[in-house]
């Protein structure tokens, strides 16, 4: 007991608040999303940017079905939800009615990769100004901790449990790799948020890519890798050393394409 | 051609009439896949919706049409997709949870034959859920039918959906474009501009308000919510249907769509041969209109049914009729070899000789 | 006798007890190693929470880091000196 400092009330001394409890776009912040579950983290940097840009009141999130779905109800955004996969399509309907509005969709990597990957190909393809934001833990997290066609080699999951073999199961799609090769992407990033440090890095990829759709450059992508312990059976405070070790050593991080000044 | 203007009579095949009618009844987002027999309607719409500053995309999957459609109506812009039967099978759940998102939206199936009849009224998505769904026997009407499939789709934030064919799309006749209609953007569709309120907006087949808990979507409240809209619906639209000679009919027939006017010109034939002959043509098939079918097999030896294919539309004819008359099937699978729905039975000869059967039987 | 060591302090937290997790997360991410979970204490959910010692730097790691929005952050106008400190 001795040695704590009290933390039940603001300090007497005088201080300023640097960081508050929820961005402003997070109106609730109660969530049943698992402990240590990085999808929080990474929406809140992407609401951030909105709010430090000024593009509160012209936002349109469009959301795919995973853990996340759950937490739209957080967001003091405009939300469309929509099915499976299909979120990229959604939005560029709204975006071809609205084209002022600035239109992102949260999709997992079960929802993007696997189920929709056709959808974001062409979406890029088409170099919708839109922006696609995938939080990737190389799980179907929802349904319980199963294979996506992100998972890593060697990944143990319910339906690849003595971990993925690439004899029985393929390989991994590395998708923000295959977006940066397509034309109408103008800006492709993969980010983490294992780390502050690494959470402040994706912050500077999601202000970029909201730029992109901004400027109307092109598609806009990027791909949030999210602790996952639950579905990676791991403790919570393993989770950013698994992730680095296995997801961001097969998916690695970094800005794979910025041709938002062409 | 100005609002005053009185509009004119032009030789158009069905599908650049469904097309201008769309417009006019004030479409400004298309989205479709070619195949046929709808392809034609998006050819035109691709063409005629920039000059009015809508948008039609040539989507790269039927999925994705019904997606960018889905987007589009939420934003409060008048939207519409379509496709024929196969497509709009790989529609369907998004067009069920677009349903339970209580959005409108405008589908169009161009169908082959008439086998899609349980697909449009039963709903051929997962779930329960119930569209609007109006069929009309030729061009002219199908101007008609757009207008109202608009306005019906706009008023009860519900899918209405156009069930046309093969006939129509390819069938040249004159019709009149009525003019333009304008709709204001309502409130609930979505341009971004109530971020930051505490009330931003959500538009979701989960549910139709935010949370201001930690719960998070109440489905069994929302779908609550559904049913009694979906009830209140299926009420309150009015069931249409075309009645001809059943005051005094021994044989009713029941036909919908483009076969139901090869229908009628054998009734009309049988009719100047002395046969007590009357014909009921449900034009909206949701609601259906029982009332009428049940009023005209009032009195009826038979009831007789021409649809083409293996008997969907019967099922509701025979609920309809409920044991006042026996219910007899006289369509059938008709198609040429391209499958597409160019029926052979479409004989007046063949319709009188099987409806003069069930006279004498 | 040597006086009581003190912790050059520049900022503070406000911790939402029963919105942790017991996730842990901000233990490892604070630079200065000033957070520790409960051992034996728990919050109205069930789970172990954090505690502050002195000597936090308001670098804001935990809040960035934390999944469930348990952290405000304050930075002194002025450093204070406080007793104890991370062992």
């Amino acid at each position: 007991m001795t040695g704590f400092v009290p933390t039940d009330r603001p300090p007497a001394a005088p201080a300023r608040l640097v960081d508050d409890f929820t961005p402003a776009l997070i109106d609730v912040g109660a969530h049943h999303l698992c402990p240590g579950c990085g999808e929080p983290v990474a929406m809140r940097s992407a609401l951030e940017a909105i709010d430090e840009l000024g593009l509160t009141r012209r936002a349109i999130a469009v959301f795919g079905i995973g853990c996340y779905t759950a937490f739209s109800n957080n967001l003091d955004v405009e939300v469309l939800q929509a099915l499976h996969g299909r979120a990229p399509s959604v939005a560029t309907g709204v975006k071809r009615a609205r084209p002022d509005a600035i239109v992102f969709t949260v999709q997992g990597d079960g929802d993007m990769v696997s189920e929709g990957l056709q959808e974001v190909l062409h979406t890029a393809a088409r170099g919708e100004s839109v922006t696609c934001i995938m939080l990737n833990n190389g799980v179907f997290g929802e349904t319980g901790g199963h294979m996506s066609a992100a998972t890593v080699v060697g990944q143990r999951t319910k339906t690849s449990l003595e971990g993925r073999d690439p004899v029985l199961h393929g390989r991994p799609i590395l998708l923000a790799s295959l977006l940066a090769h397509v034309d109408g992407a103008a800006y492709v990033a993969r980010g983490l948020v294992n780390s502050a440090g690494n959470v402040a890095r994706t912050k500077k990829m999601l202000l970029r890519a909201f730029e992109a759709q901004e400027r109307r450059a092109g598609f806009s992508f990027v791909e949030i890798l999210t602790m996952c312990p639950t579905g990676w059976f791991i403790e919570t405070e393993e989770a950013p050393v698994y992730l680095e070790d296995n997801l961001a050593a097969v998916h690695t991080p970094g800005v794979l394409k910025d041709e938002v000044d062409r | 051609m100005t609002d005053t203007a009185v509009p004119a009579r032009r030789l158009l095949h069905g599908s650049e009439a469904i097309a201008e009618a769309m417009i006019a009844a004030g479409c400004r987002f298309f989205s479709g896949y070619p195949m046929t027999p709808f392809t034609e309607v998006l050819e035109h719409m691709a063409r005629l919706l920039p000059s009015v500053g809508g948008t039609c995309m040539n989507a790269e999957s039927e999925l994705e049409a019904v997606g960018m459609a889905w987007g589009a109506a939420a934003t409060g812009t008048p939207a519409a997709t379509g496709s024929t039967g196969q497509g709009l099978s790989l529609m369907q759940e998004s067009l069920a949870e677009i349903t339970l998102a209580r959005l409108p939206l405008v589908i169009l199936d161009m169908a082959r034959a008439q086998g899609d009849y349980y697909q449009a009224t039963r709903g051929g998505g997962h779930g329960d859920y119930r569209h609007i769904v109006l069929a009309p026997a030729d061009s002219a009407e199908a101007v008609t039918l757009i207008r109202l499939a608009f306005d019906l789709a706009e008023r009860w934030r519900n899918p209405v959906l156009v069930m046309g064919d093969y006939y129509l799309a390819h069938t040249a006749r004159s019709v009149t474009i009525p003019g333009p209609v304008d709709r204001a953007v309502p409130a609930w569709g979505l341009d971004g501009s109530s971020g930051g309120s505490g009330k931003a907006k959500l538009i979701s087949f989960l549910g139709s308000a935010k949370q201001r808990d930690d719960v998070g979507y109440d489905l069994a409240a929302h779908y609550a919510d559904c049913a009694a809209h979906t009830s209140t619906m299926s009420r309150e639209v009015e069931p249409l249907a075309e009645v001809t000679g059943t005051a005094d009919a021994e044989v009713v027939v029941v036909a919908f769509g483009t076969p139901a006017r090869y229908v009628q010109a054998a009734v009309r034939e049988l009719r100047s041969e002395g046969l007590a002959v009357g014909t009921v043509r449900p034009i909206t098939l949701y609601p259906f209109p029982a009332e009428a079918v049940a009023r005209a097999a009032d009195g009826a030896r038979a009831v007789a049914v021409y649809e083409n294919n293996q008997g969907q539309m019967v099922d509701d004819v025979r609920l309809a009729v409920l044991g006042r008359a026996p219910v007899e099937f006289i369509g059938g699978l008709s198609l040429d070899s391209s499958g597409f729905g160019i029926a052979p039975d479409l004989d007046v000869r063949v319709l009188k000789e099987r409806i003069s059967r069930v006279a004498a039987s | 006798m040597t006086p009581s060591p003190t912790v050059r302090t520049r900022g503070t937290l406000v911790i939402d007890v029963d919105a942790c997790k017991g996730c842990d997360l901000c233990i490892d991410s604070c630079p200065p190693g000033v957070l520790v979970m409960t051992e034996h204490e728990t919050n109205t959910r069930g789970y172990r929470y954090p505690r502050l010692l002195a000597g936090c730097t308001g670098c804001q790691a935990c809040s960035q880091i934390c999944p469930d929005f348990v952290f405000q952050v304050y930075k002194y106008e002025t450093p204070l000196e406080l007793p104890g400190g991370p062992s």
